[in-house]
């Protein structure tokens, strides 16, 4: 399904089927189930929800996916992400923040020592080489 | 004579970076000056500790970079807001208002204060004015919760190249250096004691010099008492 470079939606779109957005559309989109791309001439502004998302295009509000963002190179999200699997191209514009939160979270017991010491024990390592015993900087 | 080849190969590859072969094209804004791998101490160490954080909140203050976010979404399952204060930078050179930055950094960010559990601060207070850096500082501070992490680099050798650089992630003990046209070079390199100050409400828990002349540094805000 298509909506095409000359339409402009003003109010809540939803469905179950994929769905290419290539005109303008300000409100909400809802497609729980299926993948929503915004094409490159695409222009949202809206809250959007659904499975997948892949971005060509311009969107404008938050971006909620239950498998995968997909930012490709020269689309452009301002706003915040909600998704566990998130992927942004090198040239792709974001601004807004990012939530991969897994729904178990890891458990704490592989955790080394916390880092480190206080100040007055700080390790100096020169490069990844064994200590070298002496203050760095000043 | 293959066998001294390749020992001087080897011998070269651990002197120098790692030049890293990278077909793949890039936005002309970052279009990178030179990119090569260098090993990283301090990140495994900031890694771990914000394992120990269930969904923790990370702040990444320098440019976006997707496979960053990816890593750090994976490696910690965690909410992450990406403040690229470079473009902070550039935007007030071509501004003019260059000497407002203190007082924008004053004002920077509308999280509640103690509610950041990681920051990434990269190497961006080499390119900041004593006032500025020290009011980015202050506000960063107040950002990370206590027992929360701050990983910075600072360079020790002054440059008067006009490049920023990208922290490519490229597994935990390893980063790619991406440089980038920036409008201001780095400022005077901050000496440690310079930097401790500026940090004056956290505690240095790590310190490395590296080969790359870069300090990496890993700073804890102490729990209150």
């Amino acid at each position: 399904m298509n909506i095409g470079k000359s339409v402009i939606i003003k109010g809540e779109l939803s469905g179950s089927e994929d769905l290419t957005i290539e005109g303008h559309v300000e409100g909400r989109i809802d497609l729980k189930d299926n993948v929503l791309t915004i094409g490159p001439n695409g222009k949202i502004k809206a809250e959007v929800f659904a499975k997948a998302v892949i971005v060509l295009g311009e969107v404008t509000g938050n971006v909620t996916a239950s498998e995968k963002v997909d930012i490709r190179d020269n689309g452009s999200v301002d706003g915040d992400i909600a998704s566990p699997r998130v992927a942004i191209a090198e040239g792709a514009h974001f601004r807004g923040s990012v939530d991969m939160q897994r729904s178990g979270a890891k458990p704490a017991a592989a955790k080394p020592a916390t880092p480190g010491a206080p100040a007055t024990q700080q390790s100096q390592q020169q490069g990844g080489q064994q200590p070298q015993g002496q203050r760095v900087g000043a | 004579m293959a066998d001294a080849t390749r020992s001087l190969t080897d011998l070269f590859g651990m002197l120098g970076p790692r030049r890293v072969a990278d077909g793949g094209s890039v936005a002309d804004s970052a279009a990178p000056i030179s990119d090569a791998a260098y090993p990283s101490k301090a990140l495994h160490k900031f890694l771990t500790g914000l394992q120990s954080t269930a969904n923790p909140v990370l702040l990444d203050l320098g440019p976006v970079v997707g496979s960053n976010v990816t890593f750090f979404g994976e490696q910690l399952g965690c909410r992450i807001r990406v403040e690229d204060i470079a473009s902070d930078i550039d935007r007030h050179v071509k501004a003019g208002t260059i000497d407002g930055l203190a007082g924008f950094f004053a004002a920077r960010f509308t999280q509640a204060p103690g509610t950041v559990d990681g920051i990434l601060c990269w190497d961006v207070l080499d390119y900041l004015d004593r006032p500025a850096a020290q009011a980015l500082a202050t506000s960063l501070c107040r950002l990370l919760r206590p027992e929360g992490c701050l990983l910075g680099f600072f360079s020790t050798a002054d440059s008067k190249d006009q490049v920023y650089t990208k922290y490519v992630v490229v597994d935990e003990s390893t980063l790619r250096y991406r440089t980038y046209p920036a409008l201001r070079p780095r400022q005077r390199s901050l000496l440690n004691g310079d930097v401790i100050k500026l940090f004056k409400e956290l505690r240095v828990t790590d310190s490395f010099l590296m080969k790359s002349k870069l300090r990496e540094m890993l700073f804890r805000k102490p729990a209150p008492r």
